[in-house]
């Protein structure tokens, strides 16, 4: 279990260290050079040429490297070629922003996604089920950010229930706060829960074809219960598998949806920063998305550890 | 209408009514597919308007027999521009999608016939290019290469091979375990040869599934792209730039928003049900599990 547990964070740290080299080395393939590209075309020779030597962008390109990945390993990024402030403060107060937002959305969609789910497993030769099927097909097929649009088209404008965008902090003021929160993080869990549900749905119609499922009813036990005591931690690893890899999804989506609600999170940050032309914002921003990815797989992985004893054994 | 636990598999009239019901998922995803093509092919030869034509005097229109969509703040005729955007939808998806195929295909197969490191290899580099979602991908080209339809459609195909080398690969590792290979083999056939007259057939309905579900991945990503201003420039129509302008005129005119999400929204679940619905005819064993 150790060893497993050992094995999987060298294969966290490996891959880190090999996408931030992906990540710079795509970014210094960059036609012209940061600098002439922070500054525009328009730039006299001198001041792209002092902006160079400010960030050190004259310097071997192993050396930037490791500059930048030491600034980021020791949360001290540095500052912006284009607003020349800080970036880590910045960085620290859109990651909360994002997080939020997503948090939220995830949440929101296992509540929904797991009993639907299951509803949609035990009755899928009946209407009610199929009805269900068919409506999460639908949400598959809506993006966030058209969810989002139509949310803000019913709840703000015609029904004026909900501000349609901004942002307020929690501290600040919390009963702004939610009521800004919740259509945004409804977009996203719109969409999340629709694709959820799809999976629990067939993880659950997995299990319930199982010989143990079966040998529990024979025990006595009623439908529900023998799925809730045996079916339901068998039918955990599946889900918990695209848990893990819709949060990539559900970043990339918050990205949009940000923009969609002036929402000033990760992903205005990202849009803003390729917008100024603020590449190493950019190489920071997406290097943060990165790595929150690679965490969450790891993650689902030490949740299998945890879900299914037959994993801890050791040897796979 | 107790919740009822299957215990034996369906079989008889049930299994052939849901059957039955699959098929739909095929003959529905099929038709809306066809929709979008006609869109797309008819909008070469005619619109009912010109698309980009600006028009002062039609502004904001509702929708009639002269506009059946009616008109944006521009006074452009929304149904044409629609018609037009399913080209771009289109060419993104198909540009895309063969972009990772043409990639993915090739990479699957030789990293299950290859030798185990190679295939080992392969795959994490596949899981890392997973962490790189397609949207993720088109900004960071976008923020490099500037933005442009041909930036977008490659950017989307290169984040979409990981499905197609992952599902190839683990086709071929089952159609290598098969007598024919073994004979193919016995024969003195060579690897190359084995893995396109043998292997390659024997995924092709793999091919084809991948192919539908991740052209629906490229419309939502496409769509997304074009909303942030990222995707393919003005004046070009496109569904997602339709969808970000109508924002603004939200209050004024909602019915804006309603007609291009309502586009992508046909041509997403076309390709989705569409995969669905082929992965059920050629695999009737995976019944059930969607």
């Amino acid at each position: 279990m150790a060893l497993r547990l050992l094995i999987r964070a060298g294969i966290l740290l490996a891959s880190v260290a090999v996408s931030s080299v992906l990540v710079f080395a795509f970014m210094a393939v960059i036609p012209g050079d940061p600098a002439r590209v922070a500054l525009g075309v328009n730039a006299s020779e001198a001041a792209v040429t002092q902006l160079r030597e400010e960030f050190g962008l004259n310097r071997p390109l192993l050396e930037q490297y490791l500059e930048w990945i030491g600034g980021l390993v020791t949360f001290d990024p540095g500052l912006s070629y284009v607003t020349r402030s800080e970036i880590g403060p910045l960085l620290a107060d859109r990651v909360m922003v994002t997080l939020w937002l997503v948090g939220t959305a995830m949440i929101v969609a296992l509540l929904v996604a797991l009993p639907v789910g299951a509803v949609m497993a035990v009755r899928h030769r009946q209407l009610s089920g199929l009805t269900l099927s068919a409506l999460s097909q639908v949400g598959v097929a809506i993006p966030a950010f058209l969810a989002g649009i139509l949310l803000i088209a019913l709840f703000a404008v015609w029904l004026g229930w909900l501000p349609a965008n901004g942002w307020t902090a929690p501290v600040v003021d919390p009963v702004m706060f939610v009521k800004q929160l919740i259509l945004p993080a409804t977009s996203l869990a719109l969409v999340q829960s629709a694709v959820l549900t799809r999976y629990v749905r067939s993880a659950i119609l997995e299990v319930l074809r199982e010989d143990y499922l079966r040998t529990a009813r024979a025990k006595g036990l009623k439908p529900m219960q023998a799925l809730v005591r045996h079916g339901l931690r068998n039918a955990a690893v599946p889900v918990v598998t695209v848990l893990g890899l819709q949060l990539s999804t559900l970043l990339v989506g918050a990205v949009v949806i940000e923009r969609v609600f002036v929402i000033p999170g990760l992903g205005s940050l990202l849009l803003d920063s390729v917008s100024q032309r603020d590449l190493i914002m950019v190489q920071d921003v997406v290097m943060v998305l990165v790595v929150a990815v690679l965490a969450m797989n790891f993650l689902v992985d030490v949740l299998y550890l945890i879900i299914d004893p037959r994993l801890r054994a050791g040897a796979r | 209408m107790s919740a009822e636990i299957p215990e034996v598999l369906p079989t008889g009239q049930t299994g052939a009514r849901r059957r039955g019901l699959r098929n739909h998922s095929l003959l529905i995803g099929a038709a809306l597919v066809c929709l979008v093509i006609v869109m797309g092919l008819l909008s070469f030869v005619w619109t009912p308007h010109n698309p980009t034509l600006v028009n002062p005097a039609a502004r904001l229109q509702l929708p009639s027999a002269e506009y059946w969509f009616g008109t944006d703040k521009f006074g452009r005729d929304v149904f044409s521009q629609i018609l037009v955007g399913s080209r771009t939808t289109l060419f993104v998806g198909i540009v895309a999608v063969g972009v990772a195929g043409v990639i993915g295909v090739p990479l699957g197969i030789v990293s299950a016939m290859a030798p185990n490191w190679f295939g080992e290899l392969v795959m994490r580099c596949n899981d890392l290019l997973l962490a790189f979602p397609a949207l993720l991908l088109a900004i960071m080209f976008t923020a490099v290469f500037g933005s442009s339809t041909l930036v977008a459609m490659i950017a989307i195909g290169i984040a979409t091979i990981p499905n197609f080398a992952r599902l190839i690969r683990s086709g071929t590792l089952q159609v290598l375990k098969t007598e024919y290979i073994l004979a193919a083999r016995a024969s003195g056939r060579g690897p190359f040869a084995i893995g396109l007259r043998h292997v390659l057939p024997n995924v092709s309905s793999l091919i084809i599934v991948q192919a539908s579900v991740s052209f629906a991945i490229a419309v939502l990503a496409e769509a997304a792209l074009s909303f942030l201003g990222f995707g393919t420039p003005p004046p070009t129509p496109s569904w997602g730039r339709m969808l970000q302008e109508s924002q603004e005129m939200l209050w004024s005119a909602p019915r804006l928003a309603l007609f291009p999400g309502a586009a992508i929204a046909v041509a997403v679940l076309g390709f989705n049900l569409l995969g669905d619905g082929l992965r059920d005819r050629f695999d009737p064993k995976l019944e059930d599990r969607r």
